[in-house]
């Protein structure tokens, strides 16, 4: 084939991979909005602590599956905590209030993170090997790892299960219901206050994947809580309430960020890629101003 | 395990401290001399700044608890910078005179946005800027920038020693023509700080340089490897901040197969914060260092006996001392300590404290020869070099350092040096006069 | 008793349009004013004027920018930071290349370069809203700080990418030392407090909220959206671009473009959800709080333990304490620091009742 051509198939997939991973992020922030229109400022705070946490009780000696037990328990406790202390007295205000509410939350997170745990770097070994699979290599050129492929299975094997919980259970239509208002879901029975320690603690644990399969590749460190920007292109092109939204937008994010990068980028002297999404998001917005999958807004006067 | 009980305990000792009564302000008794320390230990760069300003505390411990400088006690107050240039400014101001009504004599932030946040307030001040090998290159011209520092070597000779070890390793200058280097650099101002001297040199030398650029925070940098991929380079140099971007340059150089021991890490980017996280990943990769790491110099063995031994060291895990910033942080407090006695000497005031412009002085009379690195127990540590009025860089060389996966083997038994070191003081003149003909600064007149 | 609505009588069209009605509240204001411009820069330390008085008031007048398209027109906007760079690096390069440039012109243009670079920006609020209008016009923030950041032209290609921003010069007068450039920050801040006020409480205030309240009915009642919400954006973003300009010249002086990341518009994001939405006051609050409490938490700490615990321990215990306070301050008072100040006001017009 030819090389020109090759390569740029080499970049798609490449802007595919990475894709996948920022909707790994993105999740988090869906499934909190989704449930009570609140934008958690704290996901990218959530990742950090989560997979520090993590790190850290294996530090302690704890075999890997029981540190990660250990700390999934961790997530639900931070989970029920947010929502005793900072959501129940919030129920019913405003949301630029409770999006207020979790920055404060995302500020106690990360101090309490390396206030406990300290602020040295750490490695994550998840003993997935993350260099170029021969094989795929050979036959094709194209470099492909078996992180990128376990990355990519977990983030649709997490959608497909929250998708399903959202549409097809009875938990998924009370977290529906409460969306649509706090009072009203409340007033016709449903537990409000099991609903979001449900929805945090799921957002905890999603946080805790997409730290793990970050930190593997840049270390477990602070620099993951700004991970969250990351996934706010990807956001806005899903649309914040959908689930399957965030694995397509992912991959148009990753994949059109990257082509520019390689083949726009070199005219300005390279960086595009920081507002590329951006913008892209916004183009998309222009046609669709609730994103992809988002639902439609309909105003009444 | 244990630190971390050692951090929740004093977590639970601030946390009771606090409902309890304030401490009372302490009362000079001895002589004194204030020294400020704007650290930054929370946020991205917080391992670096831990290491760093712990370095720096523990040697100033180690001095005073061997009879201080000539018998002046130190003592020091920090500020939290974040490593953010507003905090920084802030903290600049807050530390400027310190609790016992001292100014201080010397800020070191660390870091090019702290350190180009305060630059202009130097003089005005009377305040040295000890750049440690960061910050702005051509303050290295001391007739331009009086009160600024490069003590431990800037971008433009680390540059050119890292090409010049690549044309040791290919066999000779001439054989770099026709090679390809990628710079592979965070898209900031200190990414681009070396490339006017790195362009030259690769002119002269008939190199291909291809210029990458890297969005911080630099987590992900896959479009920027295929391009490297496409590329093919010979060399590629790094030129990152913060241990995520670094490490993650590592792992996904591994990705696209590019060999590691073709790769070149800048001073801010190897030290074991930023390989550990990398795993395999950075086994081979070349790191260029202003002060070599390892505990087995006399001086790191004092301190470890003299301060840690006495349960007064700085950093929370002592294993660290002996890292690349730990070393790093002690070196330059040698710098601030070995000033003041110059000072002390200069100005007649043995055993007393001095003020900025007699530390400037002091600090300007720097002279690290082979003997007094020996007396002070850090031979091979740093490369000896002398200051003086007009030139205010170090030595300007640099070991060649390689990452084994624990830790880093010393390539150069020697520090390398620049190939051309007259060059590079050319073009640092240059840039220092054209600053300072635009923004109308005296240029200073030196004996 | 002493502070109370009733016996305010208006005997005229000009007493009851004005910004104040209660005496009271002109008496408190005028010694807030003469404090600030007659006492404190003469008794205030440097440190006082140049690290926390100059900072806050910059902060205060990209606050009040960022509250005015929030808070009063509705549109939540990310950009603050981007404008804040274009403000201060227009001022630097009008200053430089324009030699008979008097710096007052030049924070003005700067204003105004920022609010036409502000109404681009604002273009997309008119199909999109709420969050997605949020994370739009992140575009404006990444793409201002890598145009400023890429192209030399901007920064006068310094060899470093660092500005130096020239001395402020009034009428020949060099204004330098901490006090004098405090009273040039304060004298802008108050006036263009002063406007903002007016404008808020006046026909444009109005429209604004008419948008934000409901922009259908807004339109359906006759208002122009295209007029009235860009007309928002370019007003925020000149007074962010000044309030960005005061900051490079009078706080930070030598500048580079990444001092203007994205941390920054967060964080003036914060300075108006917890200073109180649709407040000029609450600016103040906001800023003061975002930008100051952190700096005591640090100084208290140190203070308070000095050298005796790791400050390592004490700079991450501070973040802890922050968070606390913010979440407190919500759940305390929703509607931010301006209704707090609101409720003591009420409480005093009642008193000694309770009711």
């Amino acid at each position: 084939m030819n090389p020109e051509i090759l390569f740029f198939f080499e970049v798609l997939i490449g802007g595919l991979l990475a894709g996948v991973m920022y909707s790994l992020v993105a999740l988090g922030f869906v499934l909190i909005y989704k449930a009570s229109s609140v934008f958690n400022f704290a996901q990218g705070a959530m990742v950090f602590f989560a997979v520090l946490s993590f790190v850290g009780f294996m530090e302690l000696g704890l075999p890997f599956f029981l540190a990660l037990l250990v700390t999934v328990g961790l997530m639900i406790l931070v989970g029920m905590a947010t929502e005793r202390f900072v959501l129940r007295p919030l129920v019913n205000q405003h949301e630029d209030t409770l999006l207020m509410a979790t920055i404060g939350l995302a500020f106690v997170l990360e101090g309490l993170a390396q206030l406990v745990w300290g602020v040295e770097v750490r490695r994550l070994d998840l003993g997935i090997r993350d260099e170029p699979i021969m094989r795929i290599a050979d036959a094709t050129g194209i470099f492909v790892s078996v992180l990128d492929l376990v990355a990519g299975l977990v983030a649709a094997v997490m959608v497909a299960v929250l998708a399903i919980v959202f549409s097809r259970t009875k938990v998924g239509l009370g977290l529906r219901a409460v969306a649509d208002g706090h009072g009203a879901a409340m007033s016709i029975g449903i537990p409000l206050r099991q609903v979001w320690v449900f929805v945090w603690a799921a957002a905890g644990i999603v946080a805790l994947v997409a730290g793990m399969l970050w930190g593997a590749r840049a270390g477990v460190q602070f620099a993951l809580v700004g991970l969250a920007l990351k996934a706010l292109p990807v956001l806005i092109i899903g649309g914040f309430t959908s689930v399957p939204g965030v694995i397509v937008a992912g991959l148009i994010v990753g994949a059109s960020e990257k082509i520019a990068e390689v083949y726009i980028g070199p005219y300005f002297g390279g960086g595009i890629e920081g507002w590329a999404p951006y913008m892209l998001a916004v183009l998309f917005l222009m046609f669709r101003p609730e994103g992809l999958f988002g639902e439609r807004i309909i105003r009444r006067v | 395990m244990r630190p971390m009980f050692q951090r929740a305990a004093s977590a639970l000792l601030v946390t009771a401290a606090l409902a309890a009564a304030p401490i009372a302000p302490g009362i000079a008794l001895a002589e004194e001399q204030y020294m400020a320390v704007p650290s930054s230990r929370v946020g991205p760069y917080s391992a670096m700044g831990t290491g760093y300003y712990g370095g720096i505390i523990d040697y100033m411990t180690y001095v005073n608890k061997t009879g201080g400088v000539n018998g002046v006690q130190l003592t020091w107050a920090e500020c939290e910078t974040e490593y953010n240039a507003a905090r920084t400014v802030e903290c600049y101001q807050r530390l400027l005179t310190g609790p016992n009504g001292q100014k201080m004599v010397v800020f070191d932030t660390l870091g090019t946005p702290g350190a180009y946040a305060v630059i202009n307030r130097m003089a005005e001040d009377e305040v040295v800027l000890a750049q440690f090998g960061y910050g702005r290159t051509d303050a290295a011209d001391g007739r331009v920038w009086s009160w600024v520092f490069n003590a431990a070597g800037h971008y433009w000779s680390q540059i050119a020693v890292k090409m010049n070890f690549m044309a040791q390793v290919e066999g000779g200058v001439e054989n770099m023509r026709g090679k390809k280097i990628v710079h592979l650099h965070i898209d900031s101002a200190y990414g681009r700080e070396p490339l006017p001297a790195m362009r030259q040199i690769a002119e002269d030398w008939g190199v291909n340089l291809v210029e990458i650029s890297i969005p911080p925070p630099g987590l992900e940098q896959k479009s920027q490897w295929l391009q490297i991929r496409r590329e093919r380079p010979d060399w590629v140099t790094f030129w990152g901040a913060g241990s995520g971007m670094n490490a993650t340059g590592m792992t996904e150089a591994a990705r696209v197969g590019f060999p590691r021991d073709r790769m070149m890490y800048v001073t801010f980017g190897g030290a074991e914060e930023d390989m550990v996280p990398a795993g395999d990943a950075a086994v081979g990769t070349y790191v260029v260092a202003n002060v070599v790491p390892g505990k087995d110099f006399p001086l790191v063995q004092q301190i470890n006996e003299v301060v840690y031994g006495a349960g007064a060291g700085n950093l929370a895990n002592p294993e660290r001392v002996g890292t690349v910033y730990w070393n790093r942080g002690v070196a330059a407090a040698v710098m601030w300590v070995e000033a003041l006695k110059n000072a002390q000497a200069i100005h007649g005031k043995d055993g007393q404290a001095v003020t900025g412009p007699e530390f400037r002085d002091g600090y300007e009379a720097l002279d690290f020869t082979e003997e007094k690195l020996a007396e002070l127990g850090m031979t091979g540590m740093i490369a000896p070099f002398k200051l003086s009025c007009e030139k205010h860089d170090g030595s300007g060389r640099f070991k060649i350092m390689q990452w084994n996966g624990e830790k880093f083997d010393i390539i150069s038994d020697d520090f390398v040096a620049a190939p051309d070191e007259g060059f590079i003081r050319g073009l640092v003149e240059a840039s220092a006069e054209k600053f300072a003909s635009e923004n109308g600064m005296t240029v200073r007149d030196c004996p | 008793m002493y502070y109370r609505q009733a016996g305010t009588y208006r005997t005229g069209y000009a007493q009851d349009m004005r910004l104040m009605p209660l005496k009271e509240d002109r008496i408190l204001l005028g010694l807030v004013l003469v404090i600030a411009f007659a006492v404190l820069p003469f008794t205030a330390s440097d440190y006082w004027l140049s690290a926390i008085l100059i900072p806050w008031l910059c902060m205060s007048l990209v606050a009040m920018g960022q509250n005015i398209l929030m808070g009063y027109a509705g549109q939540l906007s990310l950009g603050a930071a981007g404008f804040m760079a274009a403000g201060a690096f227009a001022c630097y390069n009008l200053i430089l290349r324009v030699e008979w440039m008097p710096f007052p012109v030049a924070i003005l243009l700067s204003g105004l370069i920022a609010a036409a670079i502000g109404i681009v920006f604002g273009l997309p609020s008119l199909r999109v809203r709420g969050l997605y209008l949020a994370v739009a016009t992140l575009a404006s923030q990444f793409f201002i700080v890598w145009v400023i950041d890429k192209f030399g032209w901007f920064k006068n290609y310094d060899t470093s990418g660092i500005i130096t921003a020239q001395d402020i010069v009034i009428f020949g007068k060099a204004f330098t030392s901490p006090a004098e450039m405090y009273l040039v920050v304060l004298t802008i801040t108050v006036l263009l407090t002063w406007a903002a006020m007016n404008m808020a409480r006046g026909s444009a205030g109005r429209n604004w909220q008419a948008v934000r309240d409901m922009d259908v009915a807004a339109e359906v009642m006759g208002l122009s959206l295209l007029r009235t919400k860009l007309q928002a954006f370019a007003i925020s973003s000149f007074y962010c671009g000044v309030g960005g300009a005061l900051f490079a010249f009078t706080y930070l002086k030598s500048v580079e473009p990444a001092a203007f990341d994205i941390n920054l518009s967060f964080r003036v994001l914060f300075m108006v959800l917890i200073g109180g939405l649709g407040t000029i006051i609450g600016s103040f609050y906001g800023a003061g709080f975002i930008l100051l409490l952190p700096v005591f938490l640090n100084i208290f700490f140190h203070a308070l333990f000095g050298k005796a615990v790791d400050a390592s321990i004490t700079s991450a215990l501070e973040q802890v304490i922050f968070g606390v306070l913010i979440i407190l301050f919500m759940i305390y008072e929703p509607l931010g620091l301006a209704k707090l100040w609101q409720n003591l006001q009420e409480r005093m017009r009642r008193w000694p009742f309770k009711f």
